[in-house]
């Protein structure tokens, strides 16, 4: 099953979460980078990429880092969900409230292993390796 | 996901183009949910005016331009800045300003200027079994545990469309029969002189957190110990190190009057053991050593009974170090009216009202290490101020302050 949580086109490298991380405590709204310093991809930056996050976890104000990194521009070029999860989309849908462009979301449940290289979301359709 | 011809009236800019876009935020946020429709809420409490970057002011802003207002009661979570002791916060330039202007768009928009993460304890508990649409993790389980509203954990942005909407999406804790336990937990190799212990709440929320995560718990054997703090405690300690939104105590929460009431079909069992209870606590401190630079009580936002308790443990000694008091201004009002509050700033407690020093910068940005009896502040604080941390009872809290150095009373523990 692939789903389209928020459309759009986009292309990018592919940053495959190793493990769980809450936007909001994880990610800094003001560089992209990850910040939890109990996180395996600590100091990796978000923006620009193929966001694969296996398990969406964590605060309900990750909506809000995903919304201000959309507005100035370090989002990632799409985000890849493991399974269904309204916070991250939620940005999306206040982004496109506001005028401002946002990254394509889609659902892939069966994404797995360490996915290197470039992706291309397409019509809501994950397209890599 | 099926509108009334009322939704899909308004959706389409029948009440105004404010509140066209709450509505449409919130049916295409259920659509995504899997809801099959809407359901109206009796109440709000909106999480969203922290500050976290301009984004959020300008969405405050915008709503309020479109001519958006809440169509419910709505309180509102902690902002970036003390409002009535502005000295309190140090964020300084556009960022105080773009914090400030977030506030006052809330305020705008209709919500009522509680500024606080503990709303229940400020006048707002909405009926058992009535829907509401609350935002902050705390008051999430609070409200559906303690209280007995069906809310989800609305977060930001989805808490304050839900609010102007006066419809939340149909699905999860809303519907009954998903506020069901699924885990059982036997309390029964534990004392009741641990149960009995203030500090031992947070310990246990901290440890139904990471155990559980997402799932919902009954747990037996605590109806001699329980009170609303402490509920309040384990709830946020809970939401902290889990996305626990919802949490049973039998004999107790008003959903289980006994844990068959409200237990599953199919559950687990799990057991509490006092070494469990040991590793939990031993992961809410960070810090070695004995050196306490600052004290923080008050995540959630203390109660008047609290403050009483903080008062009783001081006996007008003077603390070494400050002891950070957070709470809401109305609590503080009422510390204040009762005459209260010069015998606690003059043993060293400073109040902090509207925020809390977890969420914007308050303590010197120098760090060091802060002593608290919250398992919410225990688990953020290191990361979001740069502190490590102690944790312990308030009245080990209280003796560390005045001593200028870490004193805990271990017994009891073991």
């Amino acid at each position: 099953m692939r789903q389209a949580l928020f459309p759009g086109d986009a292309e990018g490298e592919v940053l495959v979460l190793a493990a769980p991380l809450s936007f909001w405590g994880g990610v800094s709204w003001e560089t992209g980078a990850i910040t939890n310093v109990r996180h395996p991809q600590m100091g990796q930056v978000v923006t620009g990429r193929v966001l694969v996050i296996p398990e969406p976890v964590g605060s309900s104000s990750s909506s809000a880092v995903l919304l201000e990194l959309i507005r100035s521009g370090r989002a990632p070029a799409a985000i890849v969900l493991g399974r269904p999860d309204a916070i991250l989309v939620v940005a999306c849908l206040v982004a496109r409230e506001m005028g401002w462009p946002a990254p394509p979301i889609v659902l892939a449940p069966d994404f797995r292993g360490t996915v290197s290289g470039r992706a291309r979301i397409v019509g809501g359709v994950l397209d890599y390796g | 996901m099926i509108l009334t011809d009322d939704e899909t009236a308004i959706a389409a800019g029948g009440h105004g183009e404010g509140a066209a876009i709450a509505l449409r935020l919130v049916a295409e946020s259920g659509r995504l949910l899997g809801a099959d429709g809407l359901v109206p809420v009796a109440s709000a409490h909106i999480d969203g005016c922290l500050y976290h970057g301009d984004s959020g002011t300008e969405f405050a802003e915008f709503l309020v331009a479109k001519g958006a207002r809440v169509t419910v009661p709505a309180t509102l979570n902690v902002g970036a800045l003390d409002l009535l002791r502005p000295g309190n916060v140090r964020l300084a330039g556009g960022r105080r300003n773009m914090a400030l202007r977030l506030m006052r768009a809330y305020e705008a928009l209709g919500c009522r200027s509680t500024w606080t993460c503990a709303p229940y304890q400020a006048g707002h508990r909405p009926d058992a079994g009535s829907d509401v649409a609350w935002g902050e993790s705390n008051a999430v389980a609070f409200c559906n545990s303690v209280l007995g509203a069906r809310t989800n954990r609305y977060g930001d942005f989805l808490d304050i469309a839900c609010a102007i909407a006066g419809r939340a999406p149909r699905y999860g804790l809303h519907i009954a029969a998903n506020r069901r336990a699924t885990v059982r937990v036997d309390t029964s190799p534990l004392s009741d002189a641990l149960k009995a212990r203030e500090a031992f709440w947070p310990v246990l929320g901290a440890w139904l957190g990471r155990t559980v995560g997402e799932d919902i718990a009954v747990i037996d054997g605590l109806a001699a110990h329980a009170t609303e703090d402490r509920m309040k405690a384990l709830g946020a300690a809970a939401a902290s190190t889990g996305a626990v939104a919802l949490f049973h105590i039998s004999g107790v929460t008003p959903e289980a009057s006994t844990a068959e009431a409200i237990l599953a079909d199919q559950f687990a069992t799990v057991t509490l053991t006092p070494a469990d209870v040991r590793d939990s606590r031993a992961l809410l401190s960070t810090a070695s050593g004995d050196a306490v630079d600052a004290v923080a009580v008050g995540s959630p936002h203390f109660s008047l009974d609290e403050i009483i308790a903080l008062e009783i443990l001081l006996a007008g000694r003077r603390a070494r170090v400050p002891i950070y008091l957070n709470t809401s201004r109305h609590v503080l009002g009422k510390v204040e009216r009762e005459g209260r509050l010069a015998g606690l700033t003059g043993c060293g407690v400073v109040p902090i009202v509207d925020t809390c020093v977890v969420a914007t910068p308050i303590m010197p940005a120098a760090g060091g290490v802060l002593m608290t009896n919250s398992g919410k502040f225990a688990f953020y604080a290191p990361g979001n101020t740069g502190y490590a941390v102690q944790f312990g009872s308030l009245a080990d809290c209280v003796e560390s302050a005045i001593a200028g150095r870490l004193v805990r009373d271990e017994a009891g523990w073991q």
